[in-house]
C-alpha cells in the first residue's frame, strides 16, 4: 500500500518537475503565495481585495450564462430580460447574482478603498498601486454604465441618455462626441448593441488585464498594514521579513473564511432580496423603455449618487459636468496630497482623523442626497456637502503637514 | 559608426522606418475604426420628416410625437397663455431667443410659425430629459403665479409655455424648435421647411 502512495507521489513530483522544465509553475506559486510574505496583522479591513476578486469572477460566471439567453436589441431586450426571469430554467438565479454582484462589487470597492485612506497603503512606495486600483474603479464605473442600459428598462434608457449627454456639454466637440457615442441622434437599438459589445468583451478585458497589473504591483512592493509600517525593512538571516507570514496557508485559509462569510449575506439578498427596496434593481426599470417620456423620478443606482449630487448641486451645464468628473478624478491625487509622514490612522493626529471622518459622513450624504427629488433644500444641502467633499482633498496638503501624529513603532504591534 | 561590431546606424535606420511607416499605419487603421461608431446611412436615412394632423387638439393640450426617435411637443395655446409670454422677460434666461436655438422663422417672442401652435423637440437642454407639461391650472410646486410651462423630473429645469428657460436652472438654453412648416390649416410637416416657412399658417 505504502508502495503505492510513494509510487503515486513519485509520478507527481516527476510530472511538476516536467513541467517546472517548461513552465515556471512552483517558481510562480511560491512568489505569489507560499513565499509572499504579508504582513502578520491584517485585519477585517483585509478582506476586500480577495473578495472583489471573488465577485469579479461571479460577474464573468454569471454575465457568460446571461448572455446565452440576453438579445441585445431594443426591440427584444427587455422581453428577452423576461424570458430570462420566467422561463429559463435558474435564469431568475443567474440574473439576480448578476445584479446582487454589482451592486456587491461596489461595496467591496468603496470598503477597499476606505482601508487604503485608513492606513494610507496609497502613500510611498505605493503610488502606482493605488493608480491602477484606480484605474480599475473608473472602468468598474464604466462597466456598471454599460450593463445598466442593457435591460432597456425606463431607468436604463433615461440613465443612458442623461450620462451621454453629459459629454455634449464639451465645448464645441460635445454635441458631434455624444452623437458619435450613441451612434444615433438619440440612445437607440445602434447604442444598445454597442453597449453590448463594450460591457461584454471590450470593457472586462481591460478590467482584468488592470487587475493583473494591480496585483503585480502589489507583490512587488508588498502589503501594507494597520500599523502602516514596512515590513521589509526588519528582514531575518533568510531575508524573510520578520514580522511577515506565507500568503499561503495562513491568508488563504483567512480569506476562504471570509468568503463563507461573504457568501451567507449574498445569498440572503440574491434569495429574499434581490431588489433591495429597489436599490440594487430601480422600480422603473421594470417598465420597458419610453423615448417619449421621462420616469418622475429618475437617479442612478446607489454607488453613482455621491457623484450625481455633485453634478445636480453646480447650476452651470459645463462646470457641474466638470466637478463631477473632478469628484471621481481627485482619488488618484490622494498619494501627492498627503504629506503625513505617517501612513496608518492609528498613529495619526487629529486633525486627519476628524478630516477623514467628516468625509465619510459628507460621501454618505451626498449618496442620499442624490436619490432624493431636486427640491430647493436637497440642492443646498448638496452645495454645502459638495463644497466639503472638495474641501477634504485641497485641504489635505496643510492640515496632514503639521497635523499632531504619533510616534510609529519599528515593528507590527 | 562601428561599436563592437555593432553597426548602431543601420538599427537607428530601421527603427526610424519601421516607426514612421508603422505608426502611419496605426493611424490609417484607426479611421474606420473611429468611424464606424458615428451614425450609419441607415441611422441617417431613418430620420426623414414626418406628418402630424393637429385637427383634434384642444386649447391648452399637449400631444406628442416621434421624430428622428425623439419626443416633438405639439401645443395648441390660448390668447390668455400667449398673453402671458410677453410679461415672463425678467424670469428668463433669454427672452429674446438669441442662441440658436431655432429656425430664423421661429425667433420671435411665440417661437413659432403660427403663435397658436408651439412645436419643440422635447428634450431639455441640460441632460436630455423630457419634462413634464404643467398647465398654468395644474397643481404645481412653483406658485400661484405659475403660468404654465414645462418641469424636468430630473435636475429641475423650468421651460415657459414659449420654450424658453428659466433662470437659475441647470439647462442653459430654450428648447430647440425642429424645422417644421405648415403644409395646411390642419397638418405639419416636422423635419421639412422647403416647401416655404409659414406658408399655409394663419391665426
Amino acid at each position: 500500500m505504502s508502495k503505492l502512495i510513494n509510487g503515486g507521489i513519485k509520478l507527481l513530483n516527476n510530472t511538476l518537475g516536467w513541467i517546472d522544465d517548461r513552465f515556471p509553475l512552483t517558481k510562480t506559486w511560491n512568489e505569489h503565495l507560499a513565499q509572499y510574505y504579508a504582513p502578520k496583522n491584517f485585519n477585517f479591513w483585509y478582506y476586500f481585495g480577495s473578495l472583489a476578486l471573488l465577485v469579479l469572477v461571479i460577474q464573468i460566471v454569471t454575465g457568460i450564462w446571461l448572455t446565452m439567453n440576453y438579445k441585445p436589441s431594443a426591440e427584444h431586450a427587455f422581453a428577452s430580460v423576461e424570458y430570462i426571469m420566467r422561463d429559463v430554467n435558474w435564469g431568475w438565479w443567474i440574473r439576480y447574482m448578476h445584479s446582487t454582484g454589482s451592486s456587491a462589487f461596489f461595496i467591496v470597492i468603496y470598503l477597499h478603498m476606505f482601508r487604503g485612506m485608513m492606513y494610507g497603503s496609497y502613500k510611498r512606495p505605493r503610488e502606482l498601486l493605488w493608480l491602477t486600483g484606480m484605474f480599475i474603479y473608473l472602468i468598474l464605473m464604466a462597466e456598471a454604465f454599460f450593463g445598466y442600459l442593457l435591460p432597456w428598462g425606463q431607468m436604463s434608457y433615461w440613465g443612458a441618455q442623461v450620462i451621454i449627454s453629459l459629454f455634449g456639454a464639451i465645448p464645441f466637440i460635445g454635441p458631434e462626441l455624444a452623437e458619435w457615442i450613441r451612434g444615433d441622434y438619440v440612445v437607440s437599438d445602434v447604442t444598445l448593441n454597442r453597449f453590448f459589445s463594450f460591457h461584454v468583451i471590450a470593457v472586462p478585458l481591460v478590467l482584468c488585464g488592470l487587475v493583473g497589473l494591480h496585483i503585480f504591483a502589489l507583490h512587488e512592493v508588498g502589503s501594507n498594514n494597520p500599523d502602516g509600517v514596512e515590513i521589509k525593512e526588519h528582514k531575518d538571516a533568510n531575508g524573510i521579513p520578520l514580522d511577515g507570514i506565507p500568503f499561503h496557508p495562513y491568508y488563504t485559509v483567512k480569506d476562504i473564511v471570509a468568503v463563507v462569510v461573504f457568501l451567507i449575506f449574498f445569498c440572503l439578498v440574491v434569495f429574499f432580496n434581490p431588489e433591495m427596496g429597489g436599490y440594487f434593481l430601480e422600480h422603473a426599470n421594470f417598465i420597458p423603455a419610453d423615448p417619449l417620456k421621462t420616469p418622475e423620478h429618475i437617479a442612478p443606482v446607489w454607488y453613482f449618487t455621491p457623484f450625481y449630487a455633485i453634478l445636480r448641486a453646480v447650476p452651470d451645464k459645463l462646470l457641474g459636468v466638470v466637478a463631477m468628473g473632478a469628484s471621481t478624478l481627485i482619488f488618484m491625487t490622494l498619494p501627492w496630497l498627503d504629506r503625513s509622514p505617517v501612513k496608518s490612522i492609528r498613529y495619526r493626529g487629529w486633525k486627519y482623523r476628524t478630516a477623514l471622518t467628516i468625509f465619510v459622513i459628507t460621501f454618505i450624504s451626498l449618496g442620499w442626497l442624490g436619490m432624493q427629488v431636486a427640491t430647493p433644500n436637497v440642492t443646498l444641502a448638496s452645495r454645502i456637502f459638495a463644497v466639503i467633499y472638495f474641501l477634504f482633498f485641497l485641504l489635505m496638503p496643510f492640515y496632514t503637514a503639521n497635523d499632531t501624529d504619533k510616534p510609529v513603532p519599528d515593528r507590527v504591534t | 559608426m562601428q561599436d563592437g561590431g555593432i553597426d548602431k546606424k543601420r538599427r537607428h535606420f530601421l527603427t526610424a522606418a519601421a516607426t514612421v511607416v508603422g505608426g502611419a499605419g496605426v493611424i490609417a487603421t484607426a479611421i474606420p475604426f473611429v468611424s464606424t461608431l458615428s451614425p450609419s446611412a441607415k441611422t441617417k436615412a431613418v430620420g426623414g420628416p414626418i406628418e402630424v394632423d393637429i385637427s383634434g387638439l384642444k386649447l391648452g393640450e399637449r400631444m406628442v410625437e416621434k421624430w428622428r426617435g425623439k419626443p416633438v411637443w405639439i401645443l395648441r395655446r390660448s390668447e390668455e397663455s400667449l398673453a402671458d409670454l410677453s410679461g415672463m422677460t425678467d424670469i428668463l434666461r433669454d427672452p429674446e431667443s438669441e442662441v440658436e436655438q431655432q429656425p430664423e422663422y421661429a425667433k420671435n417672442e411665440y417661437r413659432s410659425v403660427n403663435p397658436e401652435y408651439l412645436v419643440v423637440i422635447g428634450l431639455c437642454t441640460h441632460l436630455g430629459c423630457s419634462p413634464n407639461y404643467l398647465a398654468r391650472n395644474e397643481a404645481n410646486d412653483f406658485g400661484a403665479d405659475w403660468k404654465g410651462g414645462f418641469f424636468c423630473p430630473c435636475h429641475g429645469s423650468k421651460f415657459d409655455l414659449a420654450g424658453r428657460v428659466y433662470k437659475g436652472v441647470p439647462a442653459p438654453d430654450n428648447l430647440v424648435v425642429p424645422k417644421y412648416q405648415f403644409i395646411s390649416k390642419s397638418k405639419i410637416l416636422i423635419g421639412d421647411d422647403s416647401v416655404g416657412n409659414g406658408t399655409g399658417a394663419s391665426s
